[in-house]
């Protein structure tokens, strides 16, 4: 394949893109298993929102790249070590204090990032980020709130919230991580400074976590690798699913 | 002096944009594209013409239905092989909503949205919400989803009755 004109932008575009779809797969999974009919719709809703996202910067990513791959292409036909999603987004829905938590974790770095690339040179960055960012706030809401009555309610929750949130911390340094391709898309005022959004997720994760009466989880050292494609075990197996229908039946169509 | 050929089309262009204002929203029937914004613009050029429309929410899952609808009802207007395009930018906002759209969401039973969007916090706001059924303020938020992306879930404390509030974006 040829490299794209704009590589950094065609690689910083689809790894938003992979965020954002396979954070809304994961979503997906809760339909038909969620707690209540409310949550159902709302972990639906959600994933719907960012699948949105994903389809949207693809395209572009494909427009980029001017090899005539599209939204489908990208999401359906890469493989495991061609996603460059964090990885945070591909751990396990495991049980619904972890979905919320890392819920919770990407919300509070995706509402002010979205606000910051609505700033973006690249005008249809620019143009997603505008309708994402009014979406991420109520993703934000929506887990915030649930983290407090996990938190704040039986023991069994508290706790299993507490397990969720010292699982899923050491996935939480690489939201900040700006490496060559986010640094030079920077100096051009396309990327948004990841380690700039640091006090504001702190103070929204702080925050929430005070209501809720959860302590915050020690520092330790972080994971990494999902920008260079070294995933955790778990991205293959939601790959395999979701790519399924396109790899066994290329090119079909419902 | 106006031309006969601009008057033409000019004519032609009120016939497209009327044709395309018809389309309803497939989950608010009440609403048409043109009441809720999702109607931008109605260009025609010679024989040729493009509908914008931009979504509610980037994965709204109406929009499909929306485009289908709007080829049929052009085609029957007179114009085949319409073309619809979708733009994202400047983001849909439910300040576009006219008073007369929100009336019709509350006759509908949908509590239309409060106020003007933005400037609110992230983190725990809350909206008052009249009940659209007796307009009691007494109501509590069910869910911050309904049944589409679009909407919240709410209760009315006074007269008991359960209905989606249309969130303010």
């Amino acid at each position: 394949m040829a490299i794209p004109k704009d590589k950094a932008l065609f690689d910083y575009a689809v790894r938003l893109a992979d965020d954002q779809l396979v954070l809304g797969h994961r979503l997906s999974e809760w339909c038909g298993r969620a707690p209540t009919l409310e949550e159902e719709l709302a972990l639906a809703n959600m994933g719907l929102d960012l699948i949105g996202q994903a389809r949207s910067l693809y395209a572009h990513a494909g427009e980029v790249e001017g090899e005539g791959r599209d939204e489908d292409a990208l999401a359906y036909l890469r493989s495991e070590r061609e996603f460059t999603n964090m990885l945070l987004v591909e751990q396990p829905n495991d049980d619904f204090a972890h979905t919320m938590v890392r819920q919770l974790f990407h919300a509070a770095f995706m509402a002010p990032y979205w606000e910051a690339m609505t700033g973006s040179a690249d005008a249809t960055l620019s143009g997603i980020a505008g309708k994402a960012v009014k979406e991420a706030r109520y993703h934000l809401r929506h887990s915030a709130e649930w983290i407090v009555r996990l938190g704040d309610g039986t023991q069994e929750s508290h706790a299993r919230t507490r397990a969720a949130l010292d699982h899923l911390w050491v996935f939480t340094g690489e939201l900040f991580e700006m490496d060559e391709t986010a640094l030079s898309l920077l100096g051009r005022g396309v990327a948004v400074d990841a380690r700039a959004l640091k006090p504001a997720w702190d103070s929204a994760v702080d925050e929430t976590l005070a209501r809720a009466g959860l302590d915050r989880p020690a520092e330790i050292a972080m994971l990494s690798g999902g920008r260079t494609g070294r995933h955790s075990e778990h991205l293959g197996h939601l790959l395999a699913e979701m790519q399924y229908m396109q790899r066994a039946y290329p090119g079909m169509t419902w | 002096m106006v031309s006969a050929l601009d008057t033409r089309q000019d004519e032609r262009r009120a016939r497209a944009r009327a044709a395309a204002a018809e389309v309803c929203d497939p989950e608010i029937p009440v609403l048409t594209i043109a009441d809720l914004g999702v109607l931008r613009d109605v260009e025609v050029a010679g024989d040729e013409v493009t509908v914008t429309i931009t979504p509610t929410y980037s994965g709204c899952p109406a929009m499909r239905m929306i485009e289908f609808e709007i080829v049929t009802k052009l085609a029957e207007a007179g114009f085949p092989d319409a073309q619809v395009r979708t733009v994202l930018s400047p983001a849909w906002t439910t300040d576009w909503m006219s008073e007369e759209a929100r009336e019709k969401l509350r006759a509908y039973g949908i509590a239309p949205p409060q106020g003007r969007a933005g400037g609110r916090g992230a983190l725990f706001g809350h909206d008052t919400v009249a009940c659209p059924q007796c307009g009691g303020t007494d109501t509590e938020r069910v869910s911050e989803f309904g049944s589409t992306a679009c909407k919240a879930l709410y209760r009315c404390r006074s007269c008991g009755e359960p209905f989606d509030y249309f969130k303010c974006i």
